[in-house]
């Protein structure tokens, strides 16, 4: 080829060319490898613990279940008050003094938590049931005050709450019809209805998650069964695997400025701190990323191979040769 | 073949109107590959005697880490993911496929860090290095939606993580981590072929130029 005005036999000339089996060298690679994924599968497998339902979690922890989905309907969970692109929550958004590509994307995804999660699977849970019927037109038909004192009233209620077969009870209160809306939530939610309920949203076939997976993150259940397999972000979560293997080691880099000043920080430097902290080291990777491919270019990084003497240790044969004797053609 | 065929003339450079050299693309193409990458360079039996270093070795078994991902990744996507849960086949092609995936990101960056020191963006490689970063970028993204198409609690957990990273850029607005139906298309489709394009690029690139000599009468590990 040729190179810089070169062929590669000018660019050779001098050099002395020894035999070499490429395809062979391939081959014993590929049975190496090969080998070697063989036997790690073989003995090691690879994790697989299954996914949490909206079913298991209201199951196994019906408290945190009511909670979340009484808090949805309040507003106050991380879906209801995200922001772009599921909803246009004001200042919400991540932004970094007048970058704010998550406010100039707009909502691309629309949720809306209450009606969602809620309101729409009680509607259709509605059909024959009389009761229910009732308390879905006494929430639809209320004042909004008045929805947020039933919110509130039972909201606090729940802090005390106790289960017995499944069922949440709270203290008597006013807590209007949301006990029975509740009640039917969580039964709905018991027997799956509700995992199948927030993925259809009117078509047959579907591989969209994000409604049940939105819900389950606003919850505590989730969460709490992430902390035992070390997953959580203190923890360095996007480059762990669950059990003992090896997630993607790869992020560690991504995932270590999540532990250090300034996107540990509430006041930060440079306007980057915990609350951009998603935005300032996307830009802030995007920008290494850049570097390295740009390494050729950059100098003092370009040079570091030529100071350190670690050359000398792959190119041993060539150094020790040509410290004794001229290369021969 | 047809009686036509068989007696047209084979020499490239048979000489008619439609068929001068100056103006056939087919002919320039192949000689411009004739020139670029001729044979004996695309495989060499002969080569410069320093390449006798294991560092050498950590390219070619990436290689190989990629095609046992690609041919466990295949075999995956033929049966679906309800096959890699539910069969102790599947589970089987789904730890060759995870371990694969594994071996290939190590190998991958000990080739990185080889290069680095031996800085082998020098004498007109500069591409090479850079297609080689873009090649780890689309990988760690083709991982990353393998990751979220495990369909199992860490898929599930990591997707809820990842989104808010997505969604603070901007960039969630069209690459939803939530939606496994497009994970997955980008994963088993999209980012490999573009993985594979640009391995296959990076190597024609090696093995055009050849193996870079070792740091020395140049006297820098500039361009």
């Amino acid at each position: 080829m040729k190179s810089m005005g070169q062929t590669q036999e000018d660019y050779y000339r001098g050099v002395r060319m020894v035999p070499y089996d490429l395809v062979k060298e391939l081959t014993i690679a590929l049975a190496g490898v090969g080998v070697l994924a063989i036997l790690f599968a073989a003995f090691l497998s690879s994790p697989d613990v299954h996914p949490v339902t909206i079913a298991t979690w209201s199951q196994s922890d019906p408290v945190d279940f009511v909670t979340t989905a009484t808090g949805e309907l309040a507003g106050t969970t991380t879906s209801a008050g995200y922001g772009q692109p599921y909803n246009s929550t004001p200042d919400a958004a991540q932004t970094w003094g007048p970058i704010a590509p998550q406010v100039w994307l707009g909502v691309r995804i629309p949720v809306d938590s209450a009606n969602a999660f809620v309101i729409e699977p009680l509607k259709h849970a509605s059909v024959g049931d009389a009761t229910l019927g009732t308390a879905l037109t006494q929430w639809q038909g209320a004042a909004s005050t008045q929805q947020g004192t039933w919110l509130d009233n039972y909201t606090k209620a729940l802090a005390d709450a106790t289960t017995a077969d499944g069922k949440v009870s709270v203290a008597s209160g006013d807590y209007g019809p949301l006990p029975a809306m509740m009640s039917t939530l969580l039964g709905v939610a018991q027997t799956g209805g509700l995992d199948g309920l927030l993925v259809i949203t009117g078509r047959f076939y579907q591989t969209d998650y994000t409604q049940p997976l939105l819900f389950m993150g606003d919850g505590g259940y989730l969460d709490s069964l992430a902390t035992n397999e070390h997953l959580t972000g203190d923890l360095w979560g996007m480059m762990n695997e669950t059990g003992l293997y090896p997630g993607q080691t790869w992020l560690w880099l991504y995932t270590m400025w999540y532990q250090v000043p300034p996107f540990t920080s509430d006041t930060g430097f440079l306007g980057l701190n915990a609350g951009n902290a998603d935005l300032g080291i996307i830009v802030l990777m995007t920008v290494l990323t850049f570097l390295l491919a740009l390494v050729p270019f950059i100098p003092i990084l370009r040079d570091i191979p030529r100071w350190l003497p670690i050359h000398r240790l792959i190119w041993r044969s060539y150094y020790s040769k040509k410290t004794s004797a001229p290369a021969r053609t | 073949m047809s009686e036509t065929a068989k007696s047209a003339p084979t020499g490239a450079s048979a000489a008619s109107p439609s068929s001068n050299p100056s103006r056939s693309w087919t002919l320039r193409v192949r000689q411009a590959i004739d020139s670029h990458l001729p044979m004996d360079h695309l495989l060499p039996d002969r080569q410069p005697y320093y390449i006798g270093s294991w560092v050498y070795v950590f390219g070619v078994v990436t290689i190989a880490a990629l095609v046992w991902v690609i041919v466990s990744g295949v075999v995956l996507s033929f049966f679906g993911p309800q096959w890699w849960h539910d069969s102790s086949v599947g589970r089987f092609f789904n730890s060759l496929h995870f371990w694969s995936v594994q071996l290939f990101f190590i190998f991958m960056v000990l080739h990185l860090w080889g290069q680095y020191f031996m800085a082998g963006w020098r004498q007109g490689r500069a591409a090479t290095w850079m297609i080689g970063v873009v090649i780890f970028g689309i990988s760690i993204l083709t991982a990353f939606t393998g990751y979220l198409s495990q369909q199992n609690f860490a898929s599930q957990f990591v997707a809820l993580n990842a989104k808010d990273a997505m969604n603070g850029a901007g960039i969630g607005a069209f690459f939803n981590v939530l939606n496994f139906g497009q994970m997955y298309g980008l994963h088993v489709m999209l980012l490999p072929i573009g993985v594979t394009f640009l391995v296959v690029a990076h190597i024609v690139m090696v093995r055009a130029r050849g193996v870079v000599k070792p740091i020395d009468a140049e006297g820098s590990a500039r361009p």
